[in-house]
């Protein structure tokens, strides 16, 4: 029996889908058998990001009207043998599955898979209800921002009233900015929430690019971000891996002039 | 007429306030109210309509006795009885306050709200946009970073105690108010906040025992 984990976050933006598209990649890069589902339906992305939007046939609300089996609807990912996506419906809303359908959804896939990684919808209505139905554990995303702390603080709320146990990712980092106090630090983040930490991610061009390319960021390991989303994959299979040094390493020439003295 | 005052009267923003003594007879009281009524404040007690509130201090009266000193009051046709209050009723209604002292244990997150009839000892923190209401004092062991508002039924002698006062609002009674910069001392003391004439105070902990020392010693005047 695998296990279900939700990705949220109540603010929109802040790389739920992201976060999603390449915990399910790593997961995939580390062997494990991983099922992605996208709950945000009328909205779907998670296909885009994974550059599967052109294989899709039947969809999320089709599996739980009855319209086809689960089987039929599962999108299998271009890189990895063991890696499926459920896509949302873009035509409908929704309103038009309850949480009993999707729990059921997330049942069956969780006999078949090691990992299903459920990307929610930006906030706490019905969409946020019917990801959250058939998860185990949740990862809550935030951002260094005041709001996005704000709305995963509701969310967790809602989550502990749900039974769900909830972890943070902060995403979207710029250490010069935290170094200079501009930006709200890690400690600060978790000493509002209170929830353990599984993993920070750098801001990183690389990104906004791969998620264009429909190429998740995960498979360039050159990018700080693919590292870091790595290590938290690592960490979700119980591994102990350290927290990213934020710090940049000075470059060579930055160190030289620093080392004559001129810096 | 003997030497020593037993109804004090004093003037107040909506009216005037008759502070009956608590030890003498309740016939020479009665005596005094009228002595004073009719003569000796003649001047004072004529004119314009004035609302009257009597206090009687830590004696309880019957209700007929009660009616009686109404009727004395209401002979002078500008004066217009609002309230005969006693102490002994309202340390009464303390003590039901205390019994509804209430501990909690947990977080108040963002658009979680908590409400108690009575006061509150929270054992965790309030984040911003959660929210805590009570009838009478918060105390919040750890960081108060969200809303509190005490003595929310108009209690204005209730307090907000906080390990981390850091929040987002603040209201006593019915005064709300908003932390200004130089409340963020910065050094991390346990603060409360109070009202003073109206206005919202914080200080330091160890000054609290000091502020309600006062309002014991002036109980009874």
């Amino acid at each position: 029996m695998g296990e279900a984990i939700v990705i949220t976050s109540g603010k929109g933006g802040v790389g739920k889908t992201t976060t999603s598209a390449n915990l399910g990649t790593a997961l995939a890069l580390l062997g494990k058998k991983v099922a992605m589902v996208d709950t945000d339906i009328g909205l779907r992305n998670l296909d885009v990001v994974m550059g599967l939007e052109n294989r899709i046939i039947y969809d999320l609300v089709d599996v739980a009207e009855g319209r086809c089996r689960l089987q039929q609807a599962l999108v299998k990912d271009k890189r990895f043998e063991e890696l499926y996506m459920l896509p949302a419906a873009q035509t409908k809303d929704k309103s038009d599955v309850t949480p009993e359908q999707v729990k059921d959804i997330v049942l069956e896939l969780k006999r078949e898979y090691d990992y299903v990684i459920i990307d929610c919808p930006a906030g706490i209505e019905q969409g946020f209800r019917n990801a959250v139905a058939g998860a185990d554990r949740a990862i809550v995303v935030t951002t260094p921002e005041n709001a996005a702390v704000r709305d995963a603080d509701r969310v967790i709320g809602l989550l502990e009233g749900s039974k769900v146990p909830a972890k943070l990712v902060v995403n979207r980092i710029r250490p010069a900015m935290v170094k200079n106090g501009e930006m709200l630090d890690i400690d600060e983040i978790c000493q509002v929430l209170a929830v353990d930490l599984l993993g920070i991610v750098p801001d990183d061009e690389r990104v906004i690019k791969a998620a264009n390319s429909g190429e998740p960021t995960v498979m360039d390991p050159s990018s700080r971000a693919a590292i870091a989303y790595r290590n938290i994959a690592r960490r979700i299979l119980g591994d102990m891996v350290p927290l990213m040094q934020l710090e940049e390493r000075p470059g060579r020439l930055r160190r030289l002039v620093k080392f004559l003295g001129m810096g | 007429m003997t030497d020593k005052q037993r109804i004090t009267i004093k003037g107040v923003k909506d009216g005037l306030i008759f502070l009956f003594d608590d030890q003498c007879e309740l016939s020479e009281l009665m005596e005094e109210l009228q002595f004073k009524l009719e003569k000796s404040h003649q001047q004072l007690l004529s004119g314009p309509l004035v609302h009257v509130h009597v206090r009687l201090g830590a004696r309880s009266l019957e209700e007929e006795d009660k009616e009686r000193i109404r009727s004395l009051i209401r002979q002078k046709g500008n004066l217009l009885v609002q309230s005969i209050e006693s102490e002994a009723a309202a340390e009464e209604g303390d003590a039901a306050g205390m019994q509804a002292f209430k501990l909690m244990t947990g977080m108040i997150r963002s658009g979680q709200t908590v409400e108690h009839d009575g006061s509150l000892l929270l054992l965790g923190d309030v984040n911003p946009g959660g929210t805590v209401r009570c009838t009478g004092d918060i105390y919040v062991l750890g960081a108060l970073r969200g809303m509190a508002h005490a003595g929310c039924e108009g209690r204005e002698e209730a307090i907000i105690a906080a390990s981390l006062l850091r929040p987002t609002q603040l209201r006593i009674g019915d005064v709300i108010s908003r932390p200004p910069e130089e409340w963020m001392s910065g050094d991390a003391s346990m603060e409360y906040a109070y009202l003073e004439d109206g206005r919202m105070q914080i200080d330091k902990m160890n000054q609290l025992a000091r502020m309600r020392k006062e309002t014991m010693l002036f109980k009874g005047v």
